[in-house]
This record gives structure tokens, sequence and C-alpha cells, in this order.
């Protein structure tokens, strides 16, 4: 009874995902066409940046690692040596703090990697900030959710526009 | 249920009722004040998060006293606390936005100007802002005129406003507050609340009758 239960279930499952499949391939087709999009910028990604921080080896005592790339958009080639922004409320500090911000560079295959004291929740989200503002590409802000707030690494992608 | 309680106990009724209420306001303040996230905040930001929470235990308060079902509080004297459980409400609520805005002004802004990037924001506003416009009404229900019926259903239909908006606001955040004793909270303020506009009758049932008085 049980068995017969459960395949009714799982062929129920399995024609909602093949539901899905055409939504999705909809979806996803037209982006291709057209190139990689550049990253928007999210709402409050902003909010307590400082300008010009510092790029540091490493925010205060570490332990919490923000990665992500960087990459152009349309083609998506990794963008090398491009400065990136990093800051969030941590157990060493608020968001508005100077000491809780720093700033890193991609490598050669537009990778950034900057560790950093833990991300606690603050303003109900444990959640981080980043910002790309150099110039040759157009300004992006993010603002990267965790989760969970015990998570000890946090990635956040950008592609961007060239300015 | 309440018949047999009320005829032969009613010292002991009176008793359990203020200690449950006592504990349901207490265990979250308490729960809240042993949150870890405590020790990575400021004092002006740990204020502002107990404002909220007293505020929002202060929203079971009143339903309870207005209603009739506190023991020991005639009707004159809870309404008289009513109101002045109505002007803590206000200020709490002030202390609240006060000092998250102190604590971050841009996260505050945007929350106030309906673009803040977290979903619970846009509650939490909406709830203050129906607060403001109670206490207002009731500041000017004698110059404006307002029947009593009027009264009663615009009242009842903000308080829902600002209890539902308050529930998913504090449900939504990941804060100090414990999940469990939230949770609680939450259900027993939706709980009172939707008893007072059934007692009330706020909306017009198949029978007619008067709203029931204590």
């Amino acid at each position: 009874m049980t068995s017969r239960l459960l395949s009714r279930r799982t062929i129920l499952s399995a024609g909602a995902a093949s539901l899905m499949i055409p939504v999705t391939a909809g979806l996803t087709v037209p982006a291709q066409a057209k190139g990689l999009a550049p990253t928007p910028t999210m709402r409050g990604g902003a909010n307590n940046y400082r300008p010009g921080a510092p790029i540091v080896d490493r925010i205060g005592g570490g332990g919490f690692w923000m990665t992500g790339t960087v990459r152009r958009a349309g083609d998506g080639a990794p963008l090398a040596g491009q400065r990136i922004q990093i800051w969030a409320h941590t157990t060493e500090g608020h968001e508005r703090d100077p000491e809780s911000h720093g700033a890193t560079l991609t490598d050669a295959n537009g990778e950034f990697r900057l560790e950093m004291p833990q991300i606690v929740p603050a303003f109900g989200q444990p959640h981080g900030h980043l910002a790309y503002d150099s110039g040759d590409f157009e300004t992006v802000f993010l603002r990267p959710i965790m989760k969970s707030a015990k998570d000890k690494t946090l990635a956040a992608h950008f592609v961007l526009q060239p300015a | 249920m309440t018949g047999i309680e009320h005829g032969k106990r009613p010292a002991i009724r009176a008793f359990l009722i203020w200690t449950a209420l006592l504990l349901v306001i207490t265990v979250p303040l308490a729960a809240a004040a042993f949150s870890p996230l405590l020790a990575w905040r400021q004092p002006v930001y740990i204020v502002a998060g107990f404002a909220g929470i007293v505020a929002f235990a202060l929203l079971l308060v009143q339903p309870l006293l207005i209603g009739g079902y506190l023991p020991g509080a005639t009707h004159v004297r809870a309404r008289r606390i009513h109101w002045a459980v109505g002007i803590l409400l206000v200020l709490a609520v002030l202390a609240h936005v006060g000092g998250l805005w102190i604590t971050s002004p841009p996260d505050v802004i945007d929350a106030l100007l309906l673009r803040s990037p977290t979903p619970f924001s846009v509650w939490g506003v909406l709830a203050m802002w129906a607060v403001f416009v109670t206490a207002l009404l009731g500041i000017f229900r004698k110059k404006l005129k307002i029947r009593p019926r009027s009264w009663r259903l615009a009242h009842i239909a903000l308080a829902l406003l600002i209890v539902l908006g308050t529930v998913i606001h504090a449900l939504l955040i990941e804060g100090t507050m414990e999940t469990m004793s939230k949770a609680v909270l939450c259900l027993l303020a939706i709980a009172a609340t939707l008893k007072i506009a059934v007692d009330f009758r706020i909306w017009p049932l198949r029978q007619a009758g008067k709203p029931k008085r204590s």
C-alpha cells in the first residue's frame, strides 16, 4: 500500500518536474543568445559604504572567507586585477566602522578571496556588502545573504559592463 | 470551560491568568537577553531591538485589557490602562525605529521609503504607521466626533493590521528573539486580537447581537 502510494507520488513529482523543464529552458536560452548580462546593483548594497577602503591581506582577525568572481559582460571573460571592496557587520565591528572595511584584487582567473571576521546577523539578515567602483566598468554594489548564520564563507559574483 | 472556572475558583483563575500573561511577556524578553548576537551590538542597537520586543508584547496586552479578559480590572480601569499602554506602545515604536536609525541610518531610510532589500521591513513600517494612525485617532476621537460604532470598526481594523504586520515582521527577522517564544507571542497576539474582533462583532454575523462587554 505504502509503496503504491509512494510510486504514485513519484510519478506525480516526475510529471511536475517535466513541466518545469521547458519553463527554465525558455528563461535561459535568450540570455545565452545575448551574451552574459551585467550584474545589477542590489537593493541596499551601498548601505554604509566607505569609498576608498584600503587593499588588505585580511580584515581584522579573520576566520571567515568572502569569495567571488569578476567577469566582463557579454563574453564572460575573467577580469584580473579588479579591486573589490568588502564590508559587513561582524564579530569585530559594525558595518559603519572603518575597521570592518577592506579591499582585495582579483587574480588572473578573475577570482577574489578575502579573509575577514565572522559575519553575524544584523538588521534581520546575516549579509555582506561588496562594491566595484574603480571606474573602468559601471559601479556595482552587491548585498549577498548567507543561507545560514553559521556559514564560514559567502560568495558574490560580478559581471561588469564597460563604463 | 470558562463557566466552571468562573464560578468556583475566581482567585485561582485570576492568579493563573496573570501568571500566564507575565510569563508570555517576560520569557521572550529574557530569552532575547541571552541572544549571542547581543555581544556584537552597540548599546543603542540593543535598546532598539528590545524596544521592538516590548512593543510586540504590548500588542498582546491591549486586546486582553479592553476585552475584559484580565481578571481584577474593571471596565473603567481597564480602559485607562489600555490608554496608558497605547502611549507606551507609541514610545516603544519610536525608540525601536529611532534606535535603529542611529545604528544604521541608510538601512532605516530604505525601510521607511519602502525600498529595503529585507522583506520584513515593509511589514514593520506598515505596523508603525498603523500604530501612529491609531494613536492620532484616539487623541482626536472626540474632536472628530467619531461615532462609537465607526470608532470600534476603525480601531479593531487598525489593531488587526498592526498585529498582522508585526507578526510577519517578527517572524521574518533573524534577530535576538528566540524562535519558540517568538512563535508563541505571535500566536497569542493574533488569537487575542481575533477574539476581540469576534466578541465585538466588527463584521455582520448571521444574528445581529449586542457586543459582549464585561
